[in-house]
């Protein structure tokens, strides 16, 4: 039953289902089991990436296609939400509204890029989509009218998913229940709804040609695939996925503006966790993104303490400001490169190579 | 005295196993033809004597030293010149700018040895009348004719040429085996791939055939020419009919 | 080898050639003259006019000093340099640091402002080269061949580039003004030109001079021309072109750094993430000039360059997507850019 769930794909790995099981049972009971703000957070956002980098590598690790422009439908998605609870109503039905529109959108929008493709080759495209989403945030922090310029929009949830909503007067099992936990699995189950909707459309036919086309697009071709259609496909779907995660992201922040989803740093990160976790994968995603956002919020902390250990900020000059916290990413962007280097497939894929 | 002696060469590129075990020896001063059905691993032989591909076994030694391990610059440098199949030329560069490239002492035009120029434009009158052009817009047979112009700008003590006279014309064709011929008399050394039996015979020396990646039969050019049943059976049809 | 005789024969060649030396194309040339004289009747006054043109050339020129080193490494080595920002950060850091420290020592003398902004360009020159050639052999090298590889890596490069510079220069902006000597502007009738503008057109046109005989006149230049379309044949000629990617890239860093010197002072303040900032536009200049022509590149950097001034005057809410409309505009009438390099 578990492999009719995930489409037949199963990690092939005891390692990986491990992990996997692990993963899931850790977000699915993350406030009971970490209690706090900060963990809550790191756990949306775990919950957020997995969905945004699953959807991304439906178009790198399965169609082979190279994009800049998914942090763009990942705003869009954001930006539905924002807008719609800022000018119409908090209202269930106003975020509908939101993300109806957000998806259309993101639809037009990658027909036009995906059906663009046709005319240029793999390495311009790349280029292209990083110009298109480049102009898009600009076009973002113009529109301040619209939305909230650079500074972004801050608006209220629902009744149901707002921090004040507190049905019971006692806490279950340590924990308050509150709108914020409401809202926080409302991200879990969708994005593991989500999720497992990928990995049928990664594992249907449509899935194995996308494969195809990856490996030989002329072999594909010749045998009778329009790869245009199957190409601008994978593109829309990719699109509309990484809507629904900006969506949901904007949910729990309760704000969105150009910087939390239309930046390129975003962008850069769900390259490096595809690339970490594996692609071609889907569960590369899911690994990838944990660790991830755990490098990224607890990386700071550790090097805090290396900074302290040196004296402080006003300590030995340039060792101390090598490890000074700020500089977190420094080592990341380090990792990063290591990582293209030595783990070329991926977690998943070393899991998957040691013997069971 | 062997030129180039290639001993139980393999080639793998990829998964595929192409080359196995090549034995082929190329004499001083002849022109040794290389023949074989499409597929049997000619051009993969050129390509690995020139260190294109790497033979994953066996030993290629030229000038009696070994070739093996070396970049291509190098190999080329130690006097091999190489024509590949697609001609390899440079289509945005003129005619003149392609030879200046392959001439390696020439640093310009002014460069280039007189006589050799004068003898080429002797063999290939077109490459004269379109000096200042770029190379790409030449017909098959002119850019064939600068290919080989390339290889001969300066000498070289080893030609490896790769189906000259593919697509080509018969009149072109035969103007190639006159340049060749040419170059017989002057004494260079030519590994010549070709499928075109009545060139192959007007010009071979020696021939070897090759066959699922292996050399099965080597001996003099007259010998095979003469006897029908041989080609029959290294190379499928009677070749006196494959003009 | 007797020279004489082999003039006379490459002479009689040449004079004989019944059919011409190919025709060189003019139209994307032609382009920016329309442009810039398009905008004439648009903008109206003829000193406007010139003041900004003048702006855009001189963007036009500084794009392509930075860029140049872009194309000619994607075109020889198909090589793919998303990191291609962190040389131009660098050089831009460094005249803050150089230009700073000589300001004392300069004075109130113009001839030794000119040689503190010239000693900068040379220190970054020299810096970014250096870095180049690290960046070469660390980070780009185990990639030949990958560009997927190489996005991510160079990517990942330039980030830890920036956080470097971060380390040694701080996280802040620092502001670059420009020397007493370059400030103000010259009065031609009406218009008013602006002397940095003015410097930075010539030191550009004097590079694309220096490449562009380079690559026509030289045997390395007729190397790198060679390599952009066929690497292997370049090879089995007998040239190490490995080696000649080293010093093309180094060079192309060298001139980015140099660039990032001239852009710093152009926006007259520089920031860790101008290398970022600038990528984007770079991308775009090379794309439409057609990936490893160096012409394309200088034709490309003068239209973003005119088009960005004359869009700002005109319809500045427009300029910011100028260039990309120009982009979309050119790839639909030549998808390859305007002086597509064959085989490729």
């Amino acid at each position: 039953m578990i492999s009719r769930l995930l489409s037949h794909d199963l990690p092939r790995s005891r390692w990986l289902a491990l992990a996997l099981v692990l993963v899931v049972l850790a977000l699915a009971f993350a406030p009971f089991l970490f209690p706090g703000s900060k963990a809550l957070g790191a756990a949306a956002k775990m919950l957020v990436f997995i969905l945004l980098v699953a959807s991304y590598d439906l178009l790198l690790g399965y169609t082979g296609i190279v994009s800049f422009a998914h942090t763009m439908f990942f705003g869009i998605g954001a930006y539905g939400v924002a807008i719609a609870s800022t000018r119409l109503a908090p209202t269930f039905a106003a975020i509908a509204l939101g993300v109806v529109a957000a998806l259309a959108l993101s639809l037009v929008l990658s027909l036009v890029i995906g059906l663009f493709s046709l005319r240029v080759k793999a390495i311009f495209y790349a280029m292209i989509t990083l110009a298109v989403a480049s102009a898009f945030q600009t076009l973002a922090s113009q529109l301040s009218d619209f939305t909230g310029g650079e500074d972004g929009l801050t608006f209220k949830n629902p009744a149901v998913l707002s921090p004040s909503f507190e049905p019971f007067e006692t806490p279950f099992f340590g924990v308050t229940v509150d709108g914020k936990l409401v809202t926080y699995y409302v991200l879990f189950v969708a994005v593991v709804l989500l999720f497992l909707a990928l990995l049928r459309i990664v594992n249907s036919p449509f899935g194995r040609v996308l494969q195809a086309i990856r490996e030989n697009d002329f072999r594909a071709e010749a045998i009778g695939f329009r790869t245009v259609v199957y190409r601008t496909l994978s593109n829309v779907l990719a699109a509309l996925f990484a809507t629904l995660a900006g969506a949901l992201l904007a949910l729990w922040l309760r704000y969105t503006g150009p910087d939390t989803t239309l930046s390129l740093e975003i962008m850069l990160d769900i390259l490096l966790i595809v690339v970490i976790g594996g692609m071609g994968t889907l569960y590369g995603a899911v690994i990838g993104s944990v660790i991830f956002v755990f490098a990224q919020n607890y990386l700071q902390d550790l090097l805090k303490f290396g900074q302290a250990a040196l004296g402080g900020e006003a300590g030995v000059p340039v060792l101390s400001q090598l490890v000074s916290p700020d500089r977190w990413l420094l080592w990341l962007g380090v990792l990063f490169v290591l990582a293209v280097y030595h783990f070329p497939s991926g977690i998943v894929g070393r899991l998957r190579l040691v013997k069971r | 005295m062997n030129l180039l002696e290639l001993s139980g060469v393999h080639t793998h590129i990829g998964a595929y196993h192409i080359l196995h075990g090549v034995n082929l020896a190329v004499r001083e001063g002849e022109v040794t033809m290389l023949l074989g059905r499409n597929g049997a691993g000619k051009t993969t032989t050129l390509r690995t004597i020139m260190g294109l591909w790497s033979a994953t076994q066996g030993e290629i030694r030229f000038k009696g030293a070994s070739l093996k391990g070396l970049a291509t610059p190098d190999i080329a440098t130690r006097g091999i010149a190489y024509v590949p199949e697609s001609m390899g030329i440079f289509t945005d560069l003129t005619v003149q700018e392609n030879l200046v490239l392959a001439a390696r002492a020439a640093r310009h035009a002014g460069e280039l040895d007189s006589a050799r120029l004068d003898w080429i434009f002797g063999l290939f009158p077109a490459l004269k009348k379109f000096w200042l052009y770029p190379a790409g817009k030449l017909s098959g047979g002119q850019k064939q004719m600068l290919a080989v112009a390339r290889a001969i700008v300066e000498p070289r003590a080893l030609l490896l040429i790769d189906e000259p006279s593919k697509g080509l014309a018969p009149s072109i064709i035969n103007n190639l085996i006159s340049a060749f011929n040419e170059l017989k008399r002057q004494k260079t050394t030519i590994l010549l791939v070709e499928q075109n039996f009545h060139m192959a015979r007007s010009l071979g020396d020696q021939v070897a055939v090759m066959d699922n990646g292996a050399v099965v039969h080597t001996g003099s050019m007259r010998e095979l020419a003469d006897d029908e049943g041989l080609q029959q059976r290294l190379l499928g049809l009677s070749l006196a009919v494959h003009q | 080898m007797n020279t004489t005789t082999t003039r006379a024969t490459v002479a009689a060649a040449t004079t004989s050639a019944a059919i011409p030396k190919a025709q060189f194309d003019w139209i994307p040339v032609a382009l920016v003259v329309a442009i810039a004289l398009g905008a004439l009747p648009l903008i109206g006054s003829p000193s406007t006019w010139v003041t900004l043109t003048v702006a855009g050339l001189a963007m036009g020129m500084i794009v392509f000093i930075i860029a140049s080193g872009l194309t000619l490494v994607f075109g020889l080595m198909d090589v793919l340099n998303f990191g291609h920002g962190v040389f131009i950060a660098l050089g831009a850091f460094i005249a803050t640091s150089v230009m700073g420290g000589m300001a004392g020592w300069a004075g109130e003398s113009g001839a030794a402002q000119l040689v503190a902004v010239f000693t900068a360009m040379l220190v970054a020159f020299a810096a970014a080269a250096a870095l180049g050639w690290l960046f070469e052999r660390v980070i780009v090298r185990p990639v030949y061949g990958l560009h997927l590889k190489q996005i991510l890596i160079t990517m990942g490069g330039m980030i830890v580039g920036e956080e470097l510079i971060k380390v040694i220069w701080g996280p802040l902006q620092i502001p670059l003004p420009l020397p007493e000597v370059l400030r103000g502007s010259f009065l031609l009738g009406d218009a008013a030109v602006e002397k940095y503008r003015v410097l930075a057109t010539l030191i550009g046109a004097v590079v694309f001079a220096a490449l562009a005989w380079t690559l026509a006149r030289t045997k390395i230049g007729l190397l790198i021309r060679a390599g952009v379309q066929d690497r292997e044949m370049v090879e089995s000629l007998g040239y190490r072109i490995r080696r000649l990617f080293v010093g093309v890239f180094v060079i192309g860093s060298a001139l980015a750094g140099m660039g990032g010197v001239l852009w710093g002072l152009y926006q007259q303040s520089v920031v860790p993430q101008i290398g970022a900032q600038v990528n984007v536009l770079l991308f775009i200049v090379i794309i439409i000039g057609g990936l490893g022509s160096t012409l394309g590149c200088f034709v490309g950097a003068l239209l973003v360059g005119l088009l960005a001034n004359y869009t700002g005057f005109l319809a500045p809410k427009v300029a910011l997507f100028s260039n990309i409309g120009l982009m979309v505009a050119i790839l639909l009438w030549r998808p390859q850019g305007l002086y597509p390099v064959t085989n490729r």
